[in-house]
């Protein structure tokens, strides 16, 4: 019998064990007989013409197997790293595509961009050897600030002498336009949504390992969706078919969205090794990461709110430029747009919101989906604008939402979606009472008594996830479908084998699916093994990001789980004579209605296995389903977070004080797990509101290019959470009624600290301040609206 | 290339090691040990910390030729004789204290000696504490739950053992 609702239980979970003894097998603590060590020589120029690349003495070096350049790939015929999004601008044309090769040709385009590769022994005589490699570039100007970019005069790629790839809109431009005319208020905020680097924790690492006797490839990486990236790297780069790749991800050290996309050294080691006839590796170094990774955000955006007398919102409009980069990362392209625009409408009854997206290619890192992806850019732009409305108004941040919440539903927004359900009433109450958002009046007068300004401010969040309705994303330019793929394997004396096309890289999959599972089948949790990461044991997957992995992954295994017990009755009608119809499944048990009658899960599975008691005209032997699941809708988890911050005015320095969370996700399986992903979240969007900064010069130089200079956030950072999952709102559409949980904290915080140091520092006059809040920026914001103050 | 003689967890070992080779290579490369991870290149992230002669270092900036005769520790020494989680392992796991776990067995080996030279540290001395060692998952709250349940069950074994 399985314990007592394992659903919603905070089941401990299992692959902490093998953490926690440091036996976790990540890619890099993997070794293939005979291996070789690959080094990248990386650009250091951030845009230049490639005169010549000599590897004659790098060649010749101890250890030293092959020399690649971009020259060996382009004979070799290799496709160029593909993009799987496209977008179409507002005048019907497709966005502008550059190739992406393996390997550099011609030009350079980013500091980070592959030139070289050195294949020798070990890893140190790779290193050592690519000292030796003499390139020859000529630098042309850097394309770095978006602002100036259509107009500079130089095109990071001849497609786009103007370095536009698409110019987008959504929403009824004259509907706004007309709204806007009769507006009583308009707020304007024009601000930076600042370039993070997601940094988990575990650099990325690849190994290709060709078998020359079965002419089949194994690629070993660190990766959130082996299946995408057997199709991409596949059928687009290395033109191998399925069943001669196998792509395999062991446990994953943390991905955050940039573990998705399919880069160049998967591709390059997978054909590397196929040259060599031997295993090539290729591990990241932190410094490389940096400059190799994709990045996320990097918005540069002005937005206007249109309010009545009454405060309510008439129209919403925004104008973004969104950095690409230098090429087209996996999903880039559709994060500032259908990841972002269609998010514009928040909780809020606007009737007219339109959104213009320039996508810019720059002399960058690329720019792709990161924690939230295009939701956090969304959320901070009507977060801030609304705070910066009540502030202009005289209202309270909290009443001024309260008046525009949606509170009907389903309701269909003016930027596409259709929101299934949601009670934000209910988490603004809960946070507003979490913080006691009532004493703060109490708590600034003491902070004041010792010289600091303390601030609080709220920010309301909605998102879309469990990503998504195949024929919908199709419809946007999705080259691919966003279902999910599960089997579950019974085996002949009843224990489960799921094989899951989701992939954990933290986010507990073993434990909470076992949890699935145990309490659709009535089994104990121990009975239940999870499969993940391995495209030869699954049928196919889609991965884990988007916060999809519960919603989509966790309903094709319910899916799969239904079937299992149809056929399972029918084995049970048999063996107990019984009519089907008869028969019902609970607790692990087939019974016959209304009877005493009744066969074990076990039972019915061993009788699939040794089918001599068995309707074998009426099915077949085996116990074994599989199910995709294509969702219906997005899932739309929802919440309010109020941050506490108390400024230091003598430095500039932000406290945070408190950081209170009520979230929405629907039903919750593991609240433990939950709350950790929350915890996890809010500490990226701290992290991007306060500290945070991936900041290149005007040459295209990355200055924040490792952890000297890249604040990550530390302990000392921040402080506790309170975080409550609220009661919650079921997903009406899956199987499971979850929403997901994965993005919110970095989605909600990062607007709620900004919020919260602003209105600590209005009595200065001061309206807004550019994340990262540094001590520097705050002290600098405080100096110059005293200066002001002063002369006015 | 030297000879390197050193006990790690308790275990007479000894392995190659050139004049530039470090701890962490030496565990991971020559030993086969994978529990201690390299996340950095600037000695900050913490992933690599083990214990040298009973402190935590960062095996990441630490050359294996100094170390001939050494007593090393890493996580793979944690555990209780019997297998099952040692104080702190179980603390993490009993406070969710990890997610990916990469970052796990530095942290471990951080608190494990911060409880040795403080055994009941306030939260704040808590993430003092851990300002050299860098987790992306958790926001550390977890983990600060974890310092504080081990704490407590450490003491609260010493003083039923005394």
């Amino acid at each position: 019998m399985a314990k007592d609702n394992v659903m919603g239980s905070s089941s401990k979970r299992r692959e902490d064990v093998r953490f926690l003894k440091g036996r976790g097998r990540y890619t890099d603590d993997m070794n293939r007989p005979g291996q070789t060590y690959a080094y990248i020589l990386r650009s250091w120029s951030a845009h230049a013409t490639l005169n010549s690349v000599d590897t004659a003495a790098a060649s010749e070096a101890e250890g030293v197997i092959r020399v690649f350049t971009g020259k060996d790939i382009e004979e070799a015929g290799l496709g160029g790293v593909p993009c799987g999004w496209e977008i179409t601008d507002k005048n019907g044309d497709p966005m502008k595509e550059p190739a992406h090769p393996i390997l550099a040709t011609g030009k350079v385009r980013h500091v980070g961009d592959p030139i070289a590769v050195v294949v020798a022994e070990t890893y140190q005589q790779a290193r050592d050897a690519a000292e030796m490699i003499d390139i020859d570039m000529t630098d042309l100007p850097a394309v770095v600030d978006m602002r100036t970019a259509e107009t500079l005069g130089t095109g990071v790629h001849d497609e786009a002498p103007d370095n536009l790839c698409y110019d987008w809109e959504l929403g009824d431009a004259a509907a706004t336009d007309a709204a806007f005319a009769s507006a009583a208020h308009v707020t304007t905020l024009e601000f930076i949504n600042n370039r993070l680097v997601a940094n988990p924790m575990e650099p990325r690492c690849a190994i290709g390992d060709y078998d020359q006797d079965a002419d089949h490839y194994t690629l070993y990486t660190t990766s959130q969706n082996p299946h995408v990236i057997r199709l991409l790297m596949g059928a687009f780069v290395l033109s191998i078919p399925e069943h001669k790749l196998r792509v395999y991800a062991p446990d994953v050290g943390g991905g955050f969205g940039t573990k998705i996309f399919h880069y160049a050294e998967e591709a390059f080691v997978t054909w590397a090794s196929a040259q060599i006839k031997r295993p090539v590796k290729w591990t990241s170094d932190r410094s490389e990461a940096f400059i190799s990774d994709a990045h996320g955000r990097d918005h540069v955006t002005k937005a206007e709110l249109a309010l009545d007398a009454e405060g309510k919102f008439l129209a919403l409009r925004a104008d973004t430029r969104a950095n690409m980069g230098a090429y087209l990362s996996t999903f880039a392209p559709c994060v500032p747009t259908w990841l972002h625009g269609t998010l514009l409408a928040g909780q809020y009854a606007t009737p007219a919101v339109h959104c213009r997206v320039r996508a810019m290619f720059t002399n960058t890192v690329p720019v792709d989906a990161y924690r939230g992806a295009g939701r956090p850019e969304a959320t901070y732009l009507l977060e801030r604008i609304i705070n910066k409305a009540a502030q202009e108004l005289g209202m309270d941040q909290a009443e001024l939402r309260r008046k525009n919440f949606i509170r009907s539903f389903p309701y269909d927004t003016p930027v596409a979606l259709q929101y299934d359900t949601g009670d934000y009433d209910a988490t603004l109450d809960a946070v507003l009472k979490m913080a006691d958002y009532d004493g703060f009046a109490a708590r600034k007068a003491e902070s004041a008594s010792r010289g600091k300004l303390r601030g609080i401010g709220l920010s309301c969040y909605i998102e879309a996830c469990g990503i998504a309705p195949s024929s919908l994303v199709g419809a946007l330019g999705a080259r691919a479908g966003l279902y999910e793929a599960a089997t579950i394997r019974v085996n002949p004396t009843g224990s489960v084998t799921v094989m899951t096309g989701s992939h954990s890289h933290g986010q507990g999959h073993e434990t909470t699916f076992a949890q699935v599972v145990s309490d659709a089948l009535g089994i104990p949790e121990d009975q239940i093994e999870i499969v993940h990461g391995d495209t030869d044991k699954i049928p196919f997957g889609m991965g884990t990001y988007g916060s999809r992995s519960l919603a989509v992954g966790g309903s094709a295994i319910v899916k799969a789980v239904d079937k299992v017990v149809a056929k399972g009755k029918k084995i049970a009608a048999h063996l107990l004579e019984a009519a089907e119809s008869d028969i019902v499944f609970e607790d692990g048990q087939y019974k016959v209605a209304g009877t005493d009658k009744a066969k074990a899960f076990a039972e019915v599975s061993l009788a699939a296995y040794v089918p001599h008691n068995y309707p074998i005209e009426e099915i077949e032997p085996g116990l074994e389903e599989t199910a995709f699941y294509d969702p219906k809708n997005f899932t739309y988890p929802a919440g309010s977070y109020l941050c506490e911050v108390e400024v230091d005015p003598q430095t500039g320095k932000v406290e945070i004080v408190a950081l209170s969370a009520s979230d929405d996700f629907g039903n919750v399986v593991n609240p433990m797990i939950v709350e950790g992903q929350v915890h996890g979240g809010l500490a990226q969007g701290l992290g991007q509101a306060m500290l945070e900064n991936a900041a290149y010069d005007e040459h295209g130089q990355l200055v924040a290019g490792s952890y000297m200079d890249y604040a990550m956030p530390l302990a000392v950072d921040l402080p506790s959470f309170n975080v409550e999952t609220a009661e919650g709102t079921p997903c009406t559409h899956n199987p499971l009624g979850v929403k997901g949980c994965g993005e919110a904290g970095a989605i909600g915080s990062p607007p709620a600290l900004v919020n919260a140091v602003v209105n600590a520092l209005q009595d200065h006059g001061i309206d807004h301040i550019d994340m990262p809040l540094s001590p520097l920026r705050v002290w600098t914001a405080i100096q110059n609206a005293s200066v002001k103050q002063a002369a006015e | 290339m030297a000879t390197i003689s050193m006990t790690v967890n308790g275990k007479q070992v000894s392995g190659e090691a050139q004049g530039n080779t470090l701890l962490v290579e030496f565990l991971r490369e020559e030993l086969k040990m994978t529990g201690t991870h390299v996340g950095c290149d600037t000695s900050q992230c913490g992933a690599c910390v083990v214990h040298v002669n009973g402190e935590s270092v960062k095996s990441c900036t630490t050359f294996v030729s100094a170390l001939d005769g050494a007593e090393v520790t890493t996580i793979e020494g944690m555990a209780n004789d019997d297998g099952t989680l040692g104080v702190i392992q179980q603390a993490f796991q009993d406070e969710h204290g990890l997610q990916c776990g990469f970052c796990t067995p530095g942290m471990v080996m951080t608190i494990a000696d911060m409880l040795n030279n403080n055994p009941q540290p306030t939260e704040a001395e808590i993430r003092e504490g851990l300002k050299g060692n860098i987790c992306r998952c958790t926001g550390y709250h977890n983990i600060v739950k974890a310092a504080q349940s081990a704490a407590a069950t450490l003491s609260g074994a010493k003083q039923a053992a005394e």
